[in-house]
């Protein structure tokens, strides 16, 4: 055998590389292997392509073709249809910020824009410090004051001016940030040893997971003036602030009960055989790892309380979908319901896809951290 | 717990029992004791206030009021009411009207997104694209807002009653609603609900006797098919033995609005529609991760044992994608029950709208959110009992 190696008809030095065969590479083999592949998804993929065809081009030319430009009155955009994007201009001030007085609007914009600075610089992990905490509340004082006003020369403004887009970031924001702290003890009292708090923190957050939103809501608005002393009376938005710290709170102890339960064992024990007490191994050993293993959760629990934040609307606050709805229901103005709830849900899915996005993100990161 | 074993095995001091924080039994008694304390305390606190406040407003407390005249109207109902009747009638019908719409609500949400969730895994790049974007779109906008859209599109986009649209015959679709019309009454939709009920009784007993047998004897027998024609069969025997009625109630306009056949009003058709689209974003992402969570391995095995593709996915792959689906799928389904309550914002009469015109017209502001969070919970809990049962039926028997 090995004798005849040099005796058959062998080429000399390298063979040329070959193409490959043209079906296999190019956009026709990509069409082939994702669009055609069988029978069945050819057909499918001949009816999609004819839908898209028939509901695209009327949407794009509704969008922008036909749109009528800014400063086209409502008659004149009634009856050339098309979107009319006067609608947002003219409407834009009030959808963002409410009531708040038309000269000092300049101060919702830079709560606005505080919040958003706040939230992004918390995604970083490198800030993942103690004084983020602090960070925070400077930052939330700067957003008091900026709103309510009345000292350094601000005019104030009664909080039931507020609205629109800050309104919808503060619900949130404080709703969450005050929920947190809360969700850790409730999370903690239902993985507790002691039964009274067991059943208590179960009570809680069982109770507030089993009704709807707008029936704590109602609780806010209708009873708790009943649960205070005479005299004593809490505004409006305070209220529903409560409300929606009371069913964050629960929602997030779940998340977070989920990363304890996730904690091995043994990191339990070995706490104990260290010799710390409960707070102790709790604040540097437990909390430190199950906190980490739910933020992605709890990323998922700020994404549906932001949206929940729109129904403020039922009890009678301007927030972001309020002040739209609002908007709507001037005379001049009926009817472009479809512009606005465009531009606004717009806004939602920026700040809802954003955050989603980066907890996946986290959740490889992280995932990344604990590969052996 | 061991530290505890530690601390009880000491000696205690003589002279009987000491009161020392440092004694893990005495220091969990001490906290919990303090922490019920406080709990109560605030409870107190609450009930002391709500009853000086409402014996100062002098509202009666109590669920008297239940039994006078509702006096308001509602929209739509699936039982007979008048505004005459109760306020706990009142009350019954909204529940009644929820539990309609969740009930629809999440068979068409699991239809729904059982398909998108498994588009979104289609070798059809063009299918997958189209359910992540709708996806992607639905689940970050806020579902109230999509509540709002549906519900203009149908009473401001629509033509008024009497300009209707008319696709198909007897089909009206106006700013009202949709008209479709009905078979009249016949004694024979009766005896046809009786014939199913017959054919759902054999068709279980026919499964068992299948099962049975082919455990015995091996011989399989074609359980679906016959089953199908059980199911079909038998009522339509008793719908051509009742002569085969075909009269309609067809809608005609009379005055300013339809009269006859069904309707789908505009309130009933966005929250609907409403919670149908947004939950089934959810709901097909958690049927494409019960799917991706099936090893491949799985379905390897199972071709190589040389079963067909069809029981391969029946028998090997959904039992085991099951499992990993049904847990969030409760909270889906849970999830959609308590957004139905999302319906008192574009006006359907569910029971948080109706509670909502009760507390207002009688100042029973406590017992009327007691009632829609008593009835939620009521809700919540039989949804969760009936999916751990099946739960639990299909999970995995380890031996």
């Amino acid at each position: 055998m090995a004798n005849n190696v040099h005796t058959g008809n062998v080429h000399s030095g390298n063979i040329p590389d070959e193409r490959p065969p043209s079906n296999t590479v190019g956009p026709v083999a990509w069409l082939r292997n994702n669009l055609f592949n069988t029978w069945y998804n050819a057909l499918l993929t001949i009816l999609i392509a004819w839908l898209l065809f028939k509901a695209i081009p009327p949407l794009l030319d509704w969008l922008i073709f036909s749109a009528n430009s800014f400063g086209t009155p409502p008659q004149v955009c009634r009856q050339e249809g098309g979107a009319c994007w006067t609608f947002v201009s003219e409407k834009l001030r009030f959808v963002m910020f409410g009531t708040f007085p038309y000269d000092e609007q300049w101060r919702p914009l830079i709560t606005i824009v505080i919040i958003i600075a706040l939230v992004l610089a918390s995604c970083d992990r490198r800030f993942w410090k103690p004084w983020l905490a602090l960070v925070w509340i400077a930052g939330l004082t700067a957003v008091g004051v900026l709103m309510w006003g009345g000292v350094l020369g601000l005019t104030y403004v009664e909080n039931t001016l507020w609205g629109g887009l800050p309104l919808t970031l503060m619900l949130s924001v404080v709703g969450l940030s005050v929920a947190f702290p809360a969700s850790v003890l409730l999370a903690l009292g239902r993985r507790s040893q002691l039964p009274a708090i067991r059943v208590i923190s179960v009570t809680y957050i069982e109770l507030i997971r089993g009704v709807p939103l707008i029936s704590l809501l109602f609780m806010a608005s209708v009873m708790f003036p009943l649960f205070l002393p005479t005299g004593v009376n809490f505004d409006k938005l305070l209220r529903a602030q409560i409300a929606f710290i009371m069913f964050a709170a629960a929602y997030m102890a779940e998340a977070i009960r989920g990363g304890l339960q996730a904690i091995p064992k043994g990191q339990y024990e070995a706490a104990d055989a260290l010799g710390l007490n409960y707070w102790q191994a709790m604040g540097k050993i437990i909390l430190p790892q199950a906190l980490a293993i739910s933020i992605p959760p709890l990323v998922n629990t700020f994404i549906s309380f932001f949206k929940d934040t729109s129904l403020v609307i039922i009890i009678g606050l301007y927030d972001l979908l309020g002040t739209a709805k609002a908007a709507l229901s001037d005379p001049a103005w009926r009817g472009f319901y479809r512009e606005a709830y465009l531009f606004i849900g717009v806004i939602y899915w920026v700040f809802c896809f954003s955050m989603s996005k980066y907890s996946q993100k986290l959740e490889r990161d992280l995932r990344r951290g604990h590969r052996r | 717990m061991a530290s505890e074993t530690r601390d009880t095995a000491r000696p205690s001091a003589p002279g009987g029992v000491s009161f020392s924080l440092s004694d893990p039994t005495v220091r969990a008694v001490f906290y919990q004791v303090l922490v019920v304390g406080i709990v109560i305390a605030v409870g107190w606190f609450l009930i002391h206030n709500t009853l000086d406040n409402l014996s100062k407003r002098s509202i009666a407390t109590g669920f008297g009021f239940l039994d006078r005249e509702a006096s308001f109207g509602i929209g739509e109902s699936l039982i007979d009411y008048h505004p005459r009747d109760s306020y706990g009638r009142a009350f019954l019908v909204g529940v009644l009207n929820t539990l309609k719409v969740s009930i629809i609500g999440v068979v068409l949400a699991t239809v729904l997104g059982t398909l998108i969730g498994v588009a979104r895994l289609s070798s059809n790049w063009l299918i997958a694209k189209l359910a992540s974007t709708y996806v992607e779109i639905v689940r970050n906008i806020p579902p109230l807002l999509q509540l709002f859209f549906w519900y203009a599109l149908v009473s401001e986009s629509m033509p008024p009653v009497r300009q209707a649209l008319n696709p198909i015959p007897g089909v009206f679709l106006s700013q009202r609603g949709l008209f479709v019309p009905v078979p009249s009454a016949d004694p024979v939709w009766g005896t046809m609900g009786f014939a199913l009920a017959i054919a759902v009784i054999a068709v279980i007993f026919l499964r068992r006797w299948a099962k049975a047998r082919q455990e015995r004897t091996g011989q399989p027998f074609p359980v679906g098919s016959a089953s199908l024609g059980l199911l079909i069969g038998l009522p339509l025997i008793a719908y051509i033995a009742g002569g085969a009625p075909t009269a309609l109630d067809v809608p005609k306009l009379q005055g300013f609005n339809f009269v006859g056949g069904v309707v789908i009003t505009p309130e009933f058709f966005a929250i609907l529609v409403g919670l149908v689209v947004y939950t089934a974003a959810f709901i097909a992402e958690v049927v494409r991760s019960g799917i991706l969570a099936v090893n491949w391995g799985q379905t390897e095995a199972a071709r190589a044992l040389g079963i067909d593709s069809g029981k391969t996915l029946r028998l090997v792959v959904l039992p085991q994608a099951l499992r990993v689906i049904v847990p969030p799928l409760t909270s889906q389904y849970l999830n959609l029950t308590k957004n139905s309550s999302l319906a008192l914002a574009i006006g359907y009469p569910d029971l948080v709208s109706i509670a909502n015109t009760t507390l207002n017209q009688t100042g029973q502001a406590i017992e009327g959110v007691a009632m829609i969070m008593g009835t939620y919970l009521v809700i919540s809990l039989g949804i969760s009992i009936f999916m751990n049962w099946y739960n639990k039926r299909i999970a995995l028997v380890e031996r």
